[in-house]
């Protein structure tokens, strides 16, 4: 037995210097991440980079622009068309959030049952977001229309009203009915969701639970919620940095008006930057979203980092 | 702890009729087995006794009280799933004492039951642990437990030990056995292994196909099963089922060899029948009827033989260690009063 072990010889292989390099591990490594790192240099890395030193130019469009330093964040701080953009995402994005999860974790819980045309249902659910963002919007803004309002038109045809609802006219109102919008679109994506992470709770735990004299709000405040936290957190992410850099529902909705009331800051970096030309501006007041976004995502990454009751190695 | 009645259960699923008319008489602090092959309705029937299926017709009644409308939370019974069950988010303590926060125990009242149900299964250095940090055994212990902590009526168990390897499984049956020689609670075990049924149960519970085929001791089923499909079901290995008929006072089986009767079975000349014997109630006699060796399986503590008769293929379990070949001869012949005859076309015991 050992004779026959140690009497092979392992065949001499011709080492050349490429099969060498390639079998040196950082040179690998450094060949196989080379494709995706150039697709993110190519479409993240430098439009972000690009965007971020314009903020410090006074860049026109016509004109390539001077470094001018801080200026455009000076100006910007003292403006308060900007800080109602800030306050206007926050609680634009705030309250839309609220809405979307209590109606979208509402809408799952319901389709979890067994209902007669489950499926029918849950298709006429994702319809909101199967439909282009531009064509919602457009619809709303038919819908809040200050003539042509189909709402209004059936206030006054059942005799609760004599006018026209004004929508979108004055501050709050417009305010209101952006996030109703918004809300009606996020729905859907929320909803499916949820149901898919409800779906994956196994119907035993509910026994147990039913066995162990639950109510039914105990099922949920004890199984369903701490179950369903997880997948919560991701979508609650995702849905944050949707909303919270959302253009196109705003945009064709008010255009930020009335006097720049709803505005975001996509919107509004879009209007001082495109239409306006302040490139330096706009990407400045872009810039100034960076901080939001890196919280959702710090938010993320602690609420996600997995559970302690997720991980398969003991740890106590 | 009470008794608990099950009157002419029936239940449908839609038009799919899946008990047909169930009754089982359970005293106070007997262990029962339902036992039966995969899908005749064991754990259709758990189920309902738990109240998580209701009742499509019949009567289950838990200690005096008819129970068809009572919800689960209600019957005071607890219930060790097949898959345990465990919720993966709270660790062994959460989980054991869940019950009991529900129903709102003051926490040192809660602490001491728990801890005392932990002692009872050795859990006490596992109570801060999760599921997932557990092992399989480890696992149907706190399933156990939790069921324990409740301190029920009646436990029920769905086929606590499938999951499980052949070694653990049969030390956590003598463990289930032994918990309940000490708390004596009204048990009903679900199972589809025999051997577990005839090593655990006080009384066993033979279901085939929605339909009770018998019920009774381990050793009565044993001794004298009911019907063919009983004979066939308890016993390991299975026994041996002759068809043929009676002619003169003996057997002529298939093949026309011809076997020892039963005294009280030789008035009935040309019935047709058959006949069952046990592989353990072959004896070697040297004037027995001549078979010859097909294999040859020592377990050590007997040996089991495949032997042809004929076209008859049967199996033999013996006491001696044979030492044998393929094809050699060996003269057996039945324990007479343990011979079985059932009606060939009934398939009921005669
Ligand atoms: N929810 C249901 N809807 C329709 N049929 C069902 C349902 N649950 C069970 N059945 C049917 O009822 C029959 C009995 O099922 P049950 O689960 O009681 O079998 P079992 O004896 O426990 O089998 P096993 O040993 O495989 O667990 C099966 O034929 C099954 O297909
Ligand atoms: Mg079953």
């Amino acid at each position: 037995m050992s004779s026959t072990t140690t009497g092979w010889v392992r065949p001499k292989i011709e080492q050349n210097w490429l099969i060498r390099l390639l079998d040196w591990k950082p040179f690998l490594i450094f060949i196989c991440l080379l494709p995706a790192i150039g697709l993110l240099a190519v479409f993240l890395t430098y439009p972000l980079g690009l965007g971020i030193w314009l903020a410090f130019t006074d860049t026109t469009i016509g004109r390539s622009g001077r470094w001018v330093g801080l200026e455009n964040f000076e100006f910007m701080f003292e403006d308060p068309i900007f800080w109602n953009a800030v306050f206007f995402s926050v609680f634009y994005t705030g309250v839309a959030t609220i809405g979307k999860f209590g109606l979208g974790l509402w809408l799952a819980l319901l389709l979890n049952n067994h209902l007669p045309f489950k499926s029918l249902l849950r298709a006429i659910i994702l319809l909101p977001w199967i439909v282009p963002t531009v064509l919602t919007a457009v619809a709303f803004w038919w819908i809040y229309n200050p003539q042509f309002s189909v709402i209004s038109w059936m206030l006054i045809e059942l005799g609760l009203r004599d006018t026209n609802v004004d929508f979108i006219n004055t501050a709050w109102p417009a305010r209101w009915s952006l996030i109703a919008a918004n809300i009606w679109r996020g729905i859907p994506f929320v909803a499916i969701s949820l149901l898919a992470g409800l779906q994956t709770i196994s119907p035993s735990l509910y026994e147990a639970a039913l066995l162990d004299g639950s109510t039914a709000w105990q099922r949920f405040r004890y199984i369903t919620f701490p179950m369903l936290l997880p997948i919560l957190a991701i979508v609650m992410t995702f849905s944050i940095i949707f909303t919270f850099t959302d253009f196109q529902l705003v945009y064709a909705i008010t255009r930020g008006g009335p006097v720049n009331s709803t505005h975001l800051l996509a919107t509004l970096a879009f209007q001082r930057g495109i239409p306006a030309g302040q490139l330096g501006e706009g990407a400045a007041i872009a810039v100034s979203m960076i901080p939001f976004l890196v919280f959702a995502t710090l938010f993320s990454y602690f609420a996600l980092a997995r559970r302690k009751w997720q991980q398969g190695e003991s740890n106590d | 702890m009470a008794t608990v009645e099950i009157r002419d259960v029936r239940k449908a699923f839609g038009s799919t009729q899946i008990l047909h008319g169930v009754s089982v008489d359970i005293e106070d602090g007997q262990f029962v087995v339902l036992v039966g092959p995969s899908g005749c309705g064991k754990s259709t029937l758990l189920r309902m006794l738990a109240g998580l299926e209701n009742i499509t017709g019949g009567e289950i009644s838990i200690g005096d009280r008819v129970v068809n409308k009572v919800p689960p939370k209600d019957r005071d019974i607890a219930m060790v799933f097949q898959n345990y069950a465990l919720y993966p988010h709270m660790t062994v303590y959460q989980n054991m004492a869940f019950s009991r926060k529900l129903a709102g125990a003051p926490k040192e009242v809660m602490d001491q039951e728990v801890q005392k149900a932990a002692r009872i299964l050795g859990l006490e250095q596992l109570l801060h642990r999760f599921p997932r940090q557990l092992s399989g055994g480890q696992r149907q212990r706190v399933a156990m437990g939790r069921a324990i902590v409740r301190n029920p009526q009646v436990f029920l168990f769905d086929e606590p030990l499938s999951n499980l390897d052949a070694k653990l499984r049969v030390q956590m049956r003598s463990e289930i056995k032994d918990l309940h020689q000490r708390l004596k609670v009204t048990t009903v075990y679900v199972t589809h292994d025999q051997i577990e049924a005839m090593t655990m149960a006080d009384k066993i519970v033979v279901m085939n196909h929605g339909r009770i085929e018998q019920a009774g001791a381990p050793l009565d089923l044993y001794d004298r099963p009911a019907n063919l499909f009983v004979a066939g079901f308890i016993g390991s290995p299975a026994m041996n089922m002759l068809a043929g008929r009676i002619k003169d006072g003996s057997f002529i089986d298939g093949g026309g060899t011809r076997w020892p009767l039963p005294p009280a079975h030789a008035g009935r000349d040309g019935a047709e029948v058959v006949y069952g014997i046990r592989p353990e109630h072959l004896r070697l006699d040297p004037n027995g009827i001549q078979a010859r060796i097909q294999v040859v399986e020592p377990t050590g503590s007997e040996t089991q033989v495949t032997l042809r008769i004929g076209e008859i293929s049967l199996m033999g379990a013996f006491r001696e260690r044979i030492v044998a070949n393929h094809g050699d001869v060996l003269a057996v012949s039945p324990d007479l009063p343990l011979v079985h005859i059932f009606d060939k076309a009934s398939g009921q015991r005669i």
